[in-house]
């Protein structure tokens, strides 16, 4: 580690971490078959590593890339970074306020207003009500819903639906945002909008993780990358760098 | 971030315990009142009389009930809509709570796999969504019971320790039962059939006296069994319940509960995993 890196601070730190999908080669449905290949010592489970034994630290202020092929664990790092998924080995250690923008608007509700959804969003990802209240006007100014926050979600176009669920989860400035290829929501104008959100969220001096298959716009926006091939570190360092390595290994 | 207050995860010492899970759970209090809100309100945003029908519901079985047994039994119970009612509060909380609780967690685990939610939120969410629907239908309880000329009781002011105790055994049940429903996906289906089975096992569609005096006690071995007499001594026979028949109530609710959390949290970090 250089001299400079050493004076960051690290709000990231993954140590030697492993995630194992434990699968069961056959599916198991009843307790009767469980019990009967418990007791004949036939439940079998293959192991599925989807990350091996990776090390990295993401320091704070960092635009921080993931690139790698499809099923090398860049989604999977992500989850073990927000919390959802415990490794199996190792550890993660996460300095301050995730906000994940996996999916945006999953726990959406079909029939409740979308006012209401506001605010049920924002529980699910964590924040109180006075947090909600706090920021309500400006999530449905930001997603130019005005004249719709009262009628039903279901009536709203995918969009709509997509602005909504972006401007609740960027609603508070968070210490940590991690983002999963969720660029292009709505129109032009509205990417434009959300675009300049994230980058005033970098100067606000928020960290920010992304996955991308878009490997130029990762080396146009990030000071750091790293490449995942099979759940299984190859590289890290200047976006330059590391996306030429990966470019190559893929030509 | 020198800031102590932010939040810090560290998954090595993070362990999942129950006590650790209690913590999480009160810090997103706010997102359980928003669940509860969501499931009663939308439940019935599509029907005409909307929330009319958590109190058209038991009132509907409990009339084709009296029907079925003063015609075809020629039952000797007095007030019978009122013991059967009675019964019917009891047993309607802990289906819906525990069949909630099955399709919170499994509606929930697409969150699950998305964004860090404890996961005991939604079995806590189902109870608080039984709960309301309860206290709603303590309404149509009072009516039949002006109608039919019952006694309104003092013993009546039990009810709170009644629900209490029914409220503990029903999320330890829940949280059992929706916890198993994740790594066998047939338990679900199961459950139906089990509660219709349990349901005819506990007195509550017909009179007790039924009961054969061989019978009683493996009757009694059934936690519902008191659940249910727990709400029917206070309304229906308008007297508190004897210590003998509270203690196997006390016992079954603070056990189930205790053994569900612990099985429950137990296993809390695998969901993400298997839903």
């Amino acid at each position: 580690m250089s001299e400079q890196e050493m004076n960051k601070e690290a709000v990231i730190q993954i140590e030697n971490v492993s995630v194992n999908y434990r699968l069961p080669t056959e599916r198991i449905g009843s307790f009767k078959e469980y019990a009967i290949r418990k007791l004949q010592r036939r439940v079998k489970i293959e192991d599925f590593l989807a990350l091996v034994d990776v090390s990295m630290t993401v320091n704070k202020g960092d635009v921080f890339g993931i690139i790698g092929n499809n099923g090398a664990g860049k989604s999977t790092i992500l989850k073990v970074i927000s919390r959802v998924l415990k490794p199996s080995k190792g550890r993660v250690v996460v300095k301050g306020r995730i906000a994940p923008l996996l999916e945006l608007g999953a726990g959406f509700h079909p029939e409740l207003s979308g006012r209401e959804n506001v605010f049920l969003n924002g529980a699910l990802l964590g924040y109180s009500r006075e947090d909600m209240e706090k920021v309500f006007d400006e999530i449905v100014a930001f997603s130019e819903l005005e004249q719709f926050i009262n009628s039903p979600i279901r009536t709203y176009s995918s969009g709509m639906y997509a602005r909504l669920g972006f401007a609740v989860a960027t609603a508070h400035v968070p210490d940590i945002l991690i983002l999963d290829e969720i660029l292009s929501v709505g129109d032009e104008a509205f990417q434009k909008k959300s675009r300049e959100r994230l980058q005033s969220f970098q100067e606000k001096g928020s960290t920010v993780l992304m996955v991308s298959h878009g490997l130029d716009s990762m080396i146009s926006m990030c000071n750091r990358v790293a490449w995942l091939d099979q759940g299984k570190l190859q590289m890290v360092g200047e976006p330059g760098e590391v996306v030429a390595a990966y470019r190559e290994d893929n030509a | 971030m020198e800031d102590l207050s932010k939040p810090v995860y560290d998954s090595a010492d993070h362990k999942v315990s129950a006590i650790s899970e209690l913590k999480e759970l009160f810090n997103y209090r706010y997102l359980l009142g928003q669940l509860v809100r969501r499931d009663v309100t939308t439940r019935y945003k599509r029907s005409v009389l909307g929330v009319a029908w958590t109190m058209l519901n038991p009132l509907g079985t409990m009339l084709i009930l009296t029907f079925v047994f003063s015609n075809f039994f020629r039952s000797e119970v007095q007030h019978f809509p009122v013991y059967i009612l009675s019964g019917l509060l009891a047993w309607n909380f802990f289906t819906q709570a525990t069949n909630a609780a099955i399709s919170g967690l499994v509606w929930g685990g697409s969150l699950l796999k998305r964004i860090y939610i404890p996961s005991t939120v939604f079995g806590v969410s189902a109870i608080g969504t039984a709960l309301v629907n309860m206290v709603m239908s303590l309404v149509p309880l009072v009516i039949v019971m002006i109608i039919d000329g019952a006694t309104f009781h003092l013993s009546m002011f039990f009810l709170p320790v009644s629900i209490l105790l029914l409220t503990g055994f029903t999320l330890g049940f829940g949280l059992f039962i929706s916890s198993l429903a994740v790594f066998f996906p047939d338990v679900g289906e199961m459950y139906q059939v089990l509660l219709t089975g349990w349901m005819y096992l506990t007195p509550i569609i017909y009179p007790e006296s039924l009961i054969s005096a061989q019978l009683l006690p493996i009757f009694k071995l059934n936690p519902m069994y008191w659940m249910v007499k727990m709400f029917r001594l206070p309304i229906f026979e308008g007297r508190l319940p004897t210590l003998p028949e509270a203690l196997p109530a006390i016992a079954w609710s603070l056990g189930m509960l205790i053994v569900g959390w612990l099985f429950f949290t137990s296993r809390s970090e695998e969901y993400a995993y298997r839903v």
